[in-house]
């Protein structure tokens, strides 16, 4: 029955800040399994969408659904309960805890606290870094690897969907690539995973479908490598 | 040689009170080191602690150490309710805001003590308020009041408790990290609000074990509560804000900074005598803020 269900539905989502509204009716679906781009240029709502989604912030209007339950107004750690994982921009780990104890953090909870060992080694088996790094401070680490701490912790706590916001930024181009590698990488595990980036050329690539915004309004979805040859999409997001 | 004798001696008695000192600094600097509040009533709830060994001698006929048993209990559950039911309301507040609600806590907290006991300083009479050990050393004789050291070795056992619960268990873990990320804590599933509750109520039963211990030494007045807030000031501060080894290196300084003053400044000059206690430990904490404003201990640590 929840296969049928799309793992995540956003159905004419309002959100607000204030008075002043910055998304409008936005309507997005991520099924089972996908890797989905969610696209736009600075201050085109994509972030805002992803903080209503983990329960960050409560929409105006609309409703979140996550296999088909209500999830918007839920506060964050109660989701985190439910199986969302969020990796959030700007990583927000904790710098004076070792490595391995930001990644124990992300089997905090009982949902995954029993496999906390098994999932440690799945992490340090994926990013065989931070295996060597274990012992350090996660603050003396370099950006893309704070990334992959980030991203190490969410999967400790054996997410349904991962959440993941401008994991690209601050880091530098050839850093980007590499992250970019590791979250098309993420497939062979068998994640759902909602990308927001501003990158848009590098989603396409990695991504099966993607969802572009423009002032807080979808202006175009579909197949990721139909979007890539798309003209509108060229001339405004990939410079061509 | 008197002078000599009168330093160690002071040195002595400075180390004992200041392992109490670090305790409510401690407690001050653990929720300000966790939840950026500065608790403007921490040394209202000394206070409080004091008149609860207080009523339970009288009442109870409880022996001040053993009402420890009753007291820091209630404490903590004093300090979580506050926190929810006041606090909590407050977060995300601006810094004005939650200063002035601490303090009006405080406030309302002396003036509660106030209307029950009055203003007659009270006292609890113990068989060994006034024993103390002599020790021999080096033809000097030294004195080390019971009451004192018991103070400093149930110190020492708490801030050793709350080390361990910190960096040895898995609420610990919880802590520091909402401490170092509250939203990358939160986004684990740590509910952070009661995190904050639960450090709000360490920091009172910090607080309120100090006036326990001091009760026996000092007579429990409701108006000191400013003085014990002056002192976790300058405990933290020398110590550096919201570090722990910081607040017991800070304590312990003041403690002797002021027994070598009370007990020093008078064989050299009569003007300067023990009622200047207080002054002693702001100068140092004058000196401290000019020279080395991140505290003697402290570090300015970067967030990721």
């Amino acid at each position: 029955m929840t296969n049928q269900l799309p793992l995540l539905e956003v159905r004419d989502l309002d959100i607000a800040y204030g008075d002043v509204q910055v998304v409008f009716a936005m309507n997005m679906v991520v099924g089972q399994q996908e890797l989905v781009g969610l696209v736009g240029g600075n201050g085109s709502g994509k972030s805002t969408i992803l903080r209503a989604v983990s329960g960050m912030l409560k929409p105006k209007r609309g409703s979140i659904l996550l296999q088909g339950q209500e999830i918007s107004g839920i506060s964050p750690h109660q989701l985190t309960d439910l199986g969302v994982a969020h990796v959030p921009m700007g990583r927000q780990l904790f710098p004076a805890m070792s490595v391995e104890e930001n990644l124990e953090m992300g089997a905090y909870l009982k949902r995954s606290k029993a496999n906390k060992k098994q999932n440690l080694e799945k992490v340090y088996a994926f990013f065989p870094r931070l295996l060597e790094k274990r012992k350090l401070f996660a603050g003396s680490l370099s950006g893309g690897e704070q990334q992959m701490i980030a991203i190490g912790r969410a999967l400790m706590s054996e997410p349904t969907i991962l959440l993941m916001d401008e994991p690209s930024l601050g880091l530098a181009p050839k850093v980007v690539q590499e992250v970019m590698q590791v979250i098309h990488s993420l497939r062979t595990l068998h994640l759902t995973v909602l990308l927001v980036e501003q990158n848009v050329r590098q989603v396409l690539k990695i991504t099966d479908r993607a969802y572009v915004l423009e002032h807080g309004k979808l202006v175009i979805e579909g197949q990721s490598q139909g979007l890539l040859e798309n003209d509108a999409v060229k001339r405004a997001y990939l410079g061509l | 040689m008197e002078f000599f004798s009168q330093g160690l001696q002071g040195l002595i008695d400075g180390l004992l009170t200041g392992g109490v000192y670090a305790m409510i600094g401690a407690g001050m600097s653990l929720i300000f080191g966790v939840m950026r509040v500065v608790n403007f009533g921490h040394g209202d709830f000394v206070i409080l602690g004091m008149y609860a060994a207080f009523a339970s001698n009288q009442y109870l006929k409880l022996d001040p150490y053993v009402s420890l048993l009753v007291v820091l209990p209630l404490a903590f559950v004093f300090g979580f309710v506050l926190h929810r039911a006041i606090l909590a309301k407050l977060l995300g507040a601006n810094d004005q805001t939650t200063k002035l609600a601490t303090l009006g806590l405080g406030l309302i907290a002396t003036n509660l003590v106030l209307l029950q006991f009055g203003t007659e300083p009270k006292t609890v009479y113990t068989e060994y308020a006034t024993n103390a050990w002599r020790i021999p050393l080096f033809g000097l004789e030294l004195r080390i009041s019971e009451v004192r050291f018991y103070a400093v070795i149930i110190t020492a056992l708490l801030i050793f408790g709350l080390n361990m619960m910190l960096y040895r268990t898995e609420l610990g873990r919880a802590i520091r990290a909402t401490a170092q990320n509250r939203l990358g804590a939160e986004l684990q599933g740590v509910d952070t609000k009661k995190i904050y509750a639960i450090v709000y109520g360490i920091g009172v039963v910090l607080a309120a074990a100090a006036g326990v211990l001091l009760l026996p030494l000092l007579s429990a007045t409701p108006t000191l509560g400013s003085v014990f807030t002056n002192k976790s000031f300058v405990v933290t501060i020398l110590g550096g804000l919201g570090s722990l080894p910081g607040a017991i290196g800070g304590g312990l300084i003041l403690g002797v900074v002021e027994s070598l003053g009370s007990s020093l400044f008078p064989l050299m000059n009569s003007h300067f005598g023990a009622n200047y206690r207080d002054a002693y430990g702001l100068i140092i904490f004058l000196i401290v803020l000019l020279f080395r404003p991140e505290g003697l201990f402290g570090r300015t640590v970067k967030r990721v």
